[in-house]
């Protein structure tokens, strides 16, 4: 995936790191040689074959090196010949030369034999790679490697780097640079590393104080051992910050598939066992619509949040015209007929799709996390859950509050015989409402695609959930439903860490039970009228 | 109670299938060879057991091209006991009472193996069982080509203690029998072998299907960050390891600082998973797709054939019922019958070709012998083999390292035919073992 980077200044290094000039190109091509010592079995001389090549100063190096990372580096068995793979799926396979890049038709995979490279030597072509991405333009790349660099320093790249810092114009990658040369030296017994260390709550600086502090020289292990307990102090509060944000990802994650069930369930009093399966339907839609839009995942999850709650809507509406109106007030059939399309749903995606669960692929701008500091760091793909799941609330109170539909709905449910007599078509009435929450809830879906599966059984993991968090929150309030949901998810990661998962849900769970027996009507009960109803 | 007019129909029926039986020589001049197929088609399971009833199928259908077993054609009867685990008593009970069938490929997870034990071995029938699992127990009626812990869990541990330098372990699982058994082995295997601390293993367990990872990956990075070189030993099951993998890559743990290596993670499960992010992760396995030999190039060539989808994978309880479909046949040429006592006896000592280039030959505790192999997973789902046992393991059914289990051996031939003997008392326990296994 890496894209080749400007070669000239990581070439300068290559001279630095050794002081080697390449003797002028002899004979056929210096490269087959190069690559030849690593086909090898032995790790050991494929990691000296690896360093032959960063020291070679051949200006295909990088590349190799990167395609050696990536596995794509293969040789092919009878001839010889080394090749590039470019695309590494299904039996054949499109391959280049990788001595000069030329396109090389296809090649059966039973013909090729990959390099293969183990974690070790993985870290060994990170760190050269890193270093070459030290001389690149751009600032971001600087501070990955530089970052990357971090603990991973040995006594030839001392040297090369003070030059790196010496000449380098953004002082976050020379902070991290001597940390990184901190690091190094306290390894060696250097006490006095430990004072620039001081205050880091970078994980590999830990782990360096940290086999610092078993040190056999009392003076270094009290040194570093004093230092931790200042970074422990740092991290105590940051990592509060961070449960605190686990809990409310987790609630946004129940207010999301709950929500649509507040409508539903909360407004309308239906019990729909099949809600799961309408968050399923909206996860499915955006795998479909990604593999629609092959290579541009971002857009397709973008479009998917409309098509999700279409797609959900209208199997809401089936669901309601086909199932529900025949069975209005009575909740135990209603129930009985909805868990049955559940399984109906389920059964259907699973022969007609396939019953293994389908790859969604995070856009990049999701992947990762954004750094708040060194000991704190939030998880992108669900900071946009979190951030989705309060548009989807807002959106919706929008709708209930505002809207000619949102008064409809309210009044149907408050005294459906006075709202006909007022001229509302209630049927209508009950037809859009479900649709509203059926298409919430493949909203829900299509935020779900991006933190948990998508397969037949998707559903079934938040249907209990949902209604517990409905339930909790007080029938019919969609604030409720919000507090409950954050509300569920912070108590949950707060005792996660000391009673585990099991138990932490188990606690959660009692605890509910508990209290709708002091509160039935849960935290917001409905007040007026129609709580009577 | 109307026993004339059930034998006249059968009369009636005799006369066209009779005639039928002269009309096509060779094959089908007496009844089929049922081969029952015991794997969920619906339910949580059917993610990993629908490929195993589809690769049973295949080998059925390749060796009725090649003129059936015995003279006799073989013919699958699929039952679906939908990840229901006292459904799959039910429905091995079926296969064998009503169907009578003469061998049962079958089951995923442990506690349906449990569930169906008890019928298979009232009613005498024969059940291979393909996937690996946590030992302490060996069956007459079962064979289990799977992986005990010590063709897998053990290897790994050993290879991550000696080659990769772990010094600090985290034992994740989901919450059932198999992660709390091999954790338990686990735990004793690192302390007495490696002198490991209590204090530098983490143990973890989370229920099926768990998708918020967020704490447990965040207390593993803390874990990880104490100096000494930390590896997660993960027994989670099925799909709950993508949004695992998921926030390991997002939580920035790649495998170079923490490696993760799997038990339950195969090229089957790597396909509902983008797989950049865990580049370098391991999983120990018997098999794995990217073995390059020439019978595992044929092997996936016939199953992209049979599935006509040219990116379906293969994995490794595939290829343990490739090796006991294989194993069963040769016992059955071997014993000139397909009678349950005559293979039973005649498949101990069997050796057939695996698929890593070596032979699998079943030993008298009813486990085979199996070569285990550490993977990196790659940018294709793929795993690439780092390093592979010298030769084959033998299955051990009742671990070394658990109190009560190491004095217990299984030989199932003739005259000792115990499955769980005591070597210290010199005795055929049987509850005692049911003891040892808890």
């Amino acid at each position: 995936m890496r894209m080749i980077r400007s070669f000239v200044p990581g070439l300068l290094l290559l001279f630095l790191l050794v002081g080697f000039v390449p003797v002028a190109q002899a004979q056929d091509d210096p490269g087959q040689a190069l690559l030849e010592s690593l086909a090898t079995e032995s790790y050991a001389e494929k990691s000296e074959a690896i360093e032959a090549i960063i020291t070679s100063g051949d200006e295909r190096s990088r590349r190799w090196l990167e395609e050696l990372l990536d596995g794509k580096l293969q040789r092919h068995k009878d001839s010889g010949r080394f090749v590039i793979v470019v695309e590494n799926r299904g039996r054949s396979w499109p391959v280049i030369d990788a001595l000069s890049f030329d396109d090389a038709g296809e090649m059966s995979r039973r013909d090729l034999d990959r390099i293969g490279i183990n974690n070790a030597l993985r870290g060994q072509l990170q760190s050269a790679l890193a270093v070459l991405d030290l001389y690149t333009d751009d600032v971001d790349d600087r501070r990955e490697a530089a970052r990357e660099l971090l603990g991973s320093m040995d006594a030839t790249l001392v040297e090369p780097l003070r030059e790196v810092i010496a000449d380098e114009g953004d002082a976050e990658v020379r902070r991290l640079l001597e940390q990184g040369l901190a690091i190094h030296r306290l390894s060696e017994g250097d006490i006095d590393a430990i004072a620039e260390l001081e205050g880091s709550l970078n994980s590999r600086v830990r782990a360096a104080l940290n086999s610092a502090a078993r040190s056999d020289d009392p003076l270094i292990a009290d040194a570093a051992s004093a230092a931790l307990d200042d970074i422990e102090q740092k991290r105590r509060l940051n990592s509060g910050l961070e449960t605190l944000y686990f809990g409310l990802s987790l609630g946004s994650v129940l207010v999301l598939a709950a929500i649509g069930l507040a409508i539903t369930f909360g407004v309308m009093g239906v019990i729909n066992m099949a809600h799961g399966e309408l968050i399923m339907l909206g996860a499915y839609t955006t795998w479909a619509m990604q593999q629609l839009l092959p290579g541009q995942p971002g857009l397709a999850l973008v479009l998917s949040i409309p098509a999700g709650f279409l797609v959900a809507a209208l199997a809401g509406i089936a669901i309601e015209r086909g199932v529900i109106q025949f069975l209005k007030g009575r909740p135990l059939e209603t129930l009985l007929a909805t868990f049955g399309v559940s399984l109906i749903l389920q059964q259907l995606v699973r022969t007609v799709i396939s019953p293994q669960n389908r790859t969604v692929v995070s856009p990049d701008w999701m992947s990762g996390s954004l750094m708040i500091n060194e000991g704190l760091s939030l998880t992108l793909n669900r900071l946009f859950v979190l951030g989705f799941a309060l548009v989807v609330f807002a959106g919706l109170m929008l709708v209930m509050r505002r809207t000619r539909l949102g008064l409809e709905v309210r009044a149907v449910t408050q005294n459906r015989a006075m709202a006909r007599a007022m001229g509302i078509r209630a049927t209508r009435v009950d037809i859009m409402t479900f649709a509203l929450g059926s298409g919430v809830a493949g909203l829900a879906g299509v935020a779900l695609s991006q933190l948990t599966n998508v397969g037949p059984n998707l559903g079934q993991n938040y249907i209990i959930d949902s209604f517990m968090v409905v339930v909790f929150g007080g029938v019919g309030n969609l604030w409720g439903t919000l507090v409950a949901g954050l509300s569920l998810g912070v108590i949950n990661q707060v005792l996660e860490p000391w009673a585990g998962a099991v138990l932490a849900k188990i606690i959660v769970l009692v605890f509910i039970i508990l209290f709708i027996q002091k509160r039935p009507r849960g935290l917001f009960p409905q007040k007026g009228r129609a709580a009577e109803g | 109670m109307i026993p004339s007019s059930v034998y006249r129909t059968s009369r009636w029926l005799a006369v066209p299938l009779l005639s039928a039986a002269v009309a096509t020589p060779a094959l089908a001049q007496e009844d089929p060879i049922k081969v029952g197929i015991l794997h969920s088609l619906s339910g949580t399971m059917a993610i990993s057991e629908t490929v195993l009833k589809d690769t049973v199928e295949m080998l059925i259908e390749q060796q009725n091209e090649k003129g059936g077993l015995l003279g006799r054609e073989l013919e699958a009867v699929v039952v679906d006991p939908a990840s229901d685990w006292p459904l799959f008593a039910e429905k091995a009970r079926e296969l064998l009472a009503q169907e009578e069938v003469d061998v049962i490929f079958g089951n995923w997870t442990s506690v349906s193996r449990k569930s169906v034990l008890p019928v298979v071995e009232e009613l005498n029938g024969l059940l291979f069982y393909p996937v690996q699992y946590e030992g302490e127990e060996s069956s007459e009626n079962v064979f289990y080509t799977g992986a005990a812990p010590n063709q897998q869990a053990i290897p790994a541990v050993n290879y991550l203690h000696d080659r990769v330098g772990v010094e600090r372990w985290v034992l994740a699982g989901t919450d059932y029998v198999y992660p709390r058994t091999t954790n338990k082995i686990l735990e004793a295997y690192l302390q007495d072998e490696f002198g490991v601390a209590e204090e530098d293993i983490m143990i973890n367990y989370t229920p099926f299907g768990h998708s918020d990872w967020q704490n447990i990956v965040s207390e593993i990075k803390d874990f990880g960050s104490q100096g000494k070189k930390t590896a997660v030993v993960s027994t989670i099951n099925g799909d709950a390891n993508v949004p695992f993998y998921r926030e390991l890559g997002n939580q920035g743990i790649n495998a170079s600082d923490i490696p993760v290596v799997a038990f339950s993670v195969g090229e089957q499960e790597l396909t509902g998973i983008d797989t950049a992010p865990l580049v370098g992760h391991l999983a120990a396995w018997n098999y794995f797709m990217s073995v390059d030999t020439d019978t595992n190039y044929d092997f996936i060539d016939a199953w992209i054939d049979y599935t006509g989808d040219e990116m379906a994978v293969t994995n490794d309880p595939m290829e343990a019922h490739y090796i006991g479909f294989n194993m069963w046949a040769e016992a059955v040429r071997k014993a000139g019958t397909t009678e349950v006592d005559a293979v039973k006896d005649a498949i101990i000592g069997v050796a057939v070709p695996n698929l890593t280039g070596g032979y699998a030959a079943m030993m008298p505790n009813h486990h085979i012998t199996k070569p285990v192999l550490i993977g990196e997973i790659q940018d294709n789902g793929q795993f690439s083999i780092v390093w592979e046992t010298p030769s084959t393991v033998a299955g051990d059914a009742w671990s070394d390292y658990l109190e009560g289990s190491r004095d217990l051996i299984s030989d199932w031939r003739k005259p000792m035919e115990c499955g769980n003997y005591n070597v210290v008392e010199g005795s055929c326990g049987g509850g005692q073992a049911d003891a040892a296994a808890e």
